[in-house]
């Protein structure tokens, strides 16, 4: 019962957030700010994972290709497949749901707390879409994000590969070029679409409804990781099985 | 002016508000006085469409605020303005930013005409230079003042302050009371105060009610408060000394 009820809370807030507009010079500038926030403050770490993983990914395939049968530009095909179809896209949300997910539902939440939210429905403000409008604004440049994240694994795979000896770079861009499918692509970056739909307004939503005082921010915190993370893996096998299969 | 008629609210079996009538008039500070937990926030709360009570009517001044739909009482609530407990400053903003926020929504002022509309009502809380401060920087009776300049910027008819005086020291509690009473005939506002603290009752009780378990059970200004008899009353006033003490020489004068 209560599932029911906070699901439909949920969706009730999503229609609250496209409801009665706040004036569009504040919307804006609220939006920039949080592109800045969530998506430019994300880059740095994006990258330095995704570069990181990348080079792990190609290490490990080539440590697991022992038969010569088997072309070495294979490895070059394996990274770019994980990372394109499911690091980029999944792993890097489920991490973005731990550093922008907990800040939007802490920030969120410490406003419940302190009565700013009330003080904004007190203006005649809809302090939802005020809040969490601009955060779905602000993901729908999450796709930017994720296909740098996507260059710099590959470019961490191609970079450890020859560095570390493991695959000649002519090998590794054979097999970047093997079998592509613009299908895959759009499979990922559709999969990316709704997961940033999901990271802007499920945190959000642990925060708006949060009651309690500051003890219950920290809680709300650690449960909005948790479900938006398993949201984010269950969305992750319907669309796969939806588009893949 | 605001009527109150037979206002209802309850929280699943606890029925919090039992009835409430009550007429709070314009250019007059009205107080709502009582014990913790006797459902004055609740009432306030219900006032201003935070809570929807179950039973009764709202009416300020010819307008039915319960008939309302939810966005038009949004729209209706730019006429208010609120001084919250906390002060629900905006931390993501400076002081001057917090103030300017409700006229840069609903106002149609240039930004300039914003700014000295803020630098104005900072001045008439006393307070200068300070506008870019982060509201953490400042101490809680400075950002009370701020809360009521940003809560009068753009000129309420009806303004609301829930315990405007708690947990600050009695000298800056007497300066902010008599602050908000001065705004209050200033601009001839219908104001409404949730308070415990028995000073704000004498120094600006225009209008007193007095709640005990969600009903009124007395009604009348800070000329009346000492030569009541009315039991309930009595009880809440007198269990200090200190009042009794007053009591004998507001009755001796
Ligand atoms: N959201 C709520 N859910 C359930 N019960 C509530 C809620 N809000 C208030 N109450 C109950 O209503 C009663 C009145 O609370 P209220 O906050 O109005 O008291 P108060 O007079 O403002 O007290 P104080 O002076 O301490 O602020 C309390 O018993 C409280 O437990
Ligand atoms: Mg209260």
């Amino acid at each position: 019962m209560k599932y029911l009820h906070n699901i439909g809370q949920y969706f009730i807030m999503l229609k609250e957030a496209f409801g009665r507009m706040t004036k569009r010079s504040v919307l804006y500038e609220r939006s920039l700010k949080e592109i800045d926030e969530l998506i430019i403050d994300s880059l740095g770490i994006v990258c330095f994972l995704s570069f990181f993983i990348g080079g792990v990914l190609t290490i490990q395939t080539s440590l697991n290709l022992s038969n010569p049968l088997i072309p070495r530009s294979l490895i070059g095909y394996a990274t770019k497949q994980g990372i394109i179809l499911e690091f980029s896209p999944t792993l890097v949300s489920i991490i973005m749901a731990g550093k922008a997910g907990s800040y939007i539902t802490s920030s969120i939440g410490t406003m419940r707390v302190t009565e700013q939210i009330d003080a904004l429905e007190i203006m005649g403000i809809n302090s939802i879409n005020y809040l969490v409008f601009p955060k779905i604004v602000a993901m729908l440049f999450y796709p930017f994000l994720i296909a740098i994240s996507m260059f710099m694994g590959i470019l961490g795979g191609y970079v450890t590969g020859s560095l570390g000896g493991y695959i000649s770079t002519d090998d590794f861009i054979i097999g970047l070029q093997t079998d592509f499918e613009a299908f895959q692509i759009f499979y990922a970056f559709i999969k990316t679409f709704f997961f940033g739909l999901v990271l802007a307004t499920m945190p959000a939503y642990f925060g708006y409804y949060l009651k309690g005082g500051s003890l219950e921010v920290g809680k709300a915190s650690t449960a909005s990781f948790v479900w938006t993370s398993i949201v984010l893996i269950l969305i992750n096998y319907v669309l796969t099985q939806l588009l893949l299969s | 002016m605001i009527k109150v008629k037979n206002l209802h609210k309850s929280f699943g079996d606890h029925h919090v508000l039992k009835g409430i009538s009550a007429e709070f008039s314009k250019g007059k500070t009205n107080l709502i006085i009582g014990q913790s937990g006797s459902g004055k926030t609740v009432f306030l709360k219900c006032l201003l469409g935070l809570l929807k009570p179950e039973e009764g009517s709202i009416t300020y001044d010819k307008e039915d605020f319960l008939k309302m739909t939810e966005e038009e009482q949004q729209i209706f609530r730019q006429q208010l303005g609120m001084v919250f407990q906390g002060s629900a400053l905006f931390d993501t903003m400076n002081v001057g930013d917090n103030v300017m926020f409700p006229l840069r929504m609903f106002s149609s002022m240039n930004p300039e005409e914003r700014y000295d509309r803020m630098i104005e009502v900072l001045k008439r809380v006393g307070l200068e230079n300070v506008e870019d401060k982060a509201p953490s920087e400042l101490s809680g009776g400075m950002q009370k003042r701020v809360a009521i300049a940003r809560a009068i910027a753009n000129n309420p008819k009806y303004l609301f302050c829930d315990e405007p005086n708690s947990g600050l020291d009695p000298e800056t509690a007497t300066m902010i009371d008599n602050l908000i009473q001065e705004i209050t005939h200033e601009y001839d506002i219908t104001t409404v105060i949730n308070t415990h603290d028995m000073n704000s009752v004498l120094e600006i009780g225009e209008n007193i009610i007095f709640l005990k378990f969600g009903e009124i059970k007395w009604q009348g200004t800070n000329k009346e408060v000492f030569r009541t008899d009315n039991k309930a009353i009595s009880e809440y006033i007198y269990s200090s000394d200190l009042f009794k003490e007053v009591r004998k020489a507001h009755l001796n004068k």
